[in-house]
């Protein structure tokens, strides 16, 4: 029975596996070329090969010595947080600066552990005039300020 | 001497309102974001690259090394009074540091640490105007085989001095490589790695992984751990060290400058790296190692003096062999290409002014520092009172415009994202995200350097190691590997490292 006595590195070797793998095997797809001229597909198949290999030896080594088990992941930043940004990816041409950062700055203060809601609103208003102030008037960045329907 | 007149003219340049005044305002953003914990020069450069197009090539550089160094002295004041590092490379002074300040010599810690900053300052700058020009001579001399060798070297130095496991090291390199072929072959100009995303066609914007995997990725992890931390914020005072202080400190900030500059120098160092490195030499050297952790002076004075010294040294890989050494040193290589200039041995030569210029503003921009840092000490210690919690959806704010702005583009928001969820992900599994920046920097070159020394020996491999130069560079990596792999120091390694945790 195979048992895996230091986790962090068990999983970081599957993931190097994994990536170097689909790597090497996507690169075959594009010109190998010779030694000589290489093509587009050399250097990252011989890339990919490399970093599986080495996957393979951390997941074996992993098998063999004792390590930390992996932490506790904390789920409601990393959701919280990442889905705010990405909201303000979408929503920043059309919705404008103010709005698009005010929402951000209050979505993100959700992912944290306190959320006052009086000091958020206070700090997304401070944020979004002051980022408009600098952002986009002082420095000229080309934002809309405002929902492009709103003008 | 020729050396003189080259000073002469960065003085004339240096020297003017404009550029004085770019220098201040780099420098004052430096110490602001060194201060602010979560968001560093990386974030802060890449914000302002876009912005940097309408100033003039000389400004735009003095202004954004300012940030760099800058943030070298800010964030010690973080690490010393929060026992947090506004910047991760004041990590190791946080260690020694917050000791100090519990002891109520939180002034004597922030003094030391600037004024060690401020020497390795100046060692640097004259450092960086002797041996720019011979080594930009050498790399004349340089071919693609000994562009390749040399590149090698530093990703095998990133390695050995990376924080943790080495083979981890060694497979978040090799991911960091993978990442950079993502976008157009130069070459053929097939699209590789691309998945069908039309933004990416071009190539993977840097400063999104960056920013995710360093800036992201870094705010969840704080975001794990509950509570507040403490400031000392009404013990500053007695700013000036004793005569003993200045005896126990002197000597670590002449060693740590030393060993900064050159870590600087070689690609893969960089600001963090001679920060760790110097605080073990220190421990390592000391009489007594029992002292640190506890408030040694020496373990301020060493890192702080290592990570000035090294963020300007590392300016001279970038100016002489055009290889950006860091990933900051990666973002000015964007900011000169922006102004249209080439990074490489011909920068000295075809523009000696932005050369000598961004020379002798880093000298004024640390004297500025020195005035910022300590008698304004004040100022950046109210800023630290304001709580995490509403710090950080701030510096989320800044970081999302940031990215934004580099291309106009909102997939570099939605990578950044992605890459903040794969960097959380490394640094649950403990794979530091450092070594795969640098092989996200270096891959493409590297590439580019083997197809080119290939093609000159029509496919003969024994090219680099024919070639003195060459064979030199690969053969230090080759050692330097071997030994990192070899059981007794690998030992030892270990504990260097766990003493700097």
């Amino acid at each position: 029975m195979i048992k895996i006595r230091n986790p962090k590195d068990f999983w970081a070797g599957l993931i190097f596996i994994a990536i170097g793998a689909g790597a090497a095997i996507i690169a075959r797809d594009y010109p190998m070329g010779t030694i000589a001229r290489m093509g587009a597909g050399y250097f990252p198949f011989v890339l990919g090969t490399l970093l599986a290999l080495v996957g393979v030896i951390i997941t074996l080594m992993a098998l063999g010595a004792d390590g930390e088990p992996v932490g506790a992941f904390a789920l409601r930043p990393l959701f919280v947080i990442l889905g705010a940004v990405v909201v303000f990816g979408v929503i920043v041409k059309t919705l404008g600066m103010v709005i698009s950062l005010a929402l951000l700055v209050i979505g993100t203060a959700f992912g944290g552990h306190e959320f006052k809601l009086k000091e958020v609103l206070i700090l997304a208003v401070v944020m979004a005039a002051f980022c408009t102030l600098v952002f986009i008037k002082g420095l000229g960045l080309p934002f809309p300020v405002w929902p492009a329907f709103g003008q | 001497m020729e050396l003189l007149s080259n000073l002469g003219l960065g003085f004339s340049v240096a020297f003017t309102t404009t550029n004085l005044l770019y220098c201040f305002l780099g420098v004052l953003l430096g110490t602001l974001i060194g201060v602010l914990p979560g968001i560093g020069p990386i974030a802060t450069i890449a914000m302002l690259l876009p912005v940097t197009f309408t100033l003039p090539p000389v400004s735009a550089l003095i202004m954004l090394a300012g940030i760099y160094y800058g943030a070298q002295y800010g964030g010690s004041t973080t690490a010393i009074l929060v026992n947090l590092p506004g910047e991760s490379s004041s990590v190791v002074t946080a260690l020694d540091g917050y000791q100090m300040a519990r002891q109520g010599r939180a002034g004597v810690a922030l003094a030391t640490a600037g004024l060690g900053s401020f020497f390795a300052g100046c060692v640097a700058t004259f450092l960086l105007a002797a041996a720019a020009p011979p080594l930009a001579e050498i790399a004349f001399k340089f071919g693609p085989a000994e562009y390749f060798s040399l590149m090698t070297l530093g990703l095998v130095l990133a390695v050995v001095l990376a924080h943790g496991s080495v083979i981890k090291a060694v497979a978040m390199i090799l991911l960091g490589i993978l990442l950079g072929f993502v976008g157009q072959d130069v070459n053929s100009g097939i699209p590789r790695f691309t998945f069908g995303i039309p933004e990416i066609q071009d190539k993977l914007e840097f400063v999104c992984v960056a920013m995710g995997m360093f800036g992201f990725a870094e705010i969840i992890r704080n975001l794990e751990k509950k509570g507040d931390r403490d400031v000392f914020t009404n013990e500053v005072h007695g700013l000036m060290p004793s005569k003993k202080d200045f005896k126990d400190a002197a000597p670590a900030v002449v060693r740590g400058t030393l060993l900064g500059s050159i870590l600087g120098i070689l690609p893969g160092g960089g600001a963090i790296l001679a920060s760790f490195s110097a605080y073990t030499l220190e421990k390592k050297l000391a009489k007594d190692p029992s002292t640190f952790g506890k408030g040694d002076i020496r373990g301020v004075a060493a890192p702080e003096s290592a990570n000035n010294a090294a963020a300007q040294t590392s300016f001279v890989p970038l100016l002489t062999l055009g290889i950006p050494p860091n990933p900051v040193m990666a973002l000015m290589v964007g900011a000169m290409i922006i102004q249209g200039i080439q990074p490489g041995p011909l920068v000295m030569t075809s523009k000696p002014d932005l050369f000598w210029g961004l020379i002798v503003s880093m000298w004024i921009g640390n004297l500025m520092l020195i005035i910022l840092n300590l008698p304004l000490i004040g100022i950046w210690v109210k800023l630290l009172k304001i709580p995490y919690r509403l710090l950080y959806p701030a510096i989320l704010a800044f970081c999302c415009i940031g990215v934004y702005s580099v291309n106009n583009a909102a997939v570099d928001v939605y990578l950044t994202a992605f890459f903040g969820l794969v960097g959380y992900v490394l640094i649950k599994l403990d794979c530091e995200p450092a070594p795969l920046l640098l092989g996200l920097i270096l891959g493409p070159m590297m590439e580019e350097n083997l197809r080119r020394a290939m093609l000159l020996s029509r496919g003969d491999p024994m090219t680099f190691v024919e070639r003195p130069l060459s064979a030199v560079l690969l053969g230090v990596a080759v050692v330097l590997l071997a030994l990192v792999f070899a059981p007794a120091i690998k030992k030892k390694r270990e504990e260097a490292f766990q003493e700097a945790d």
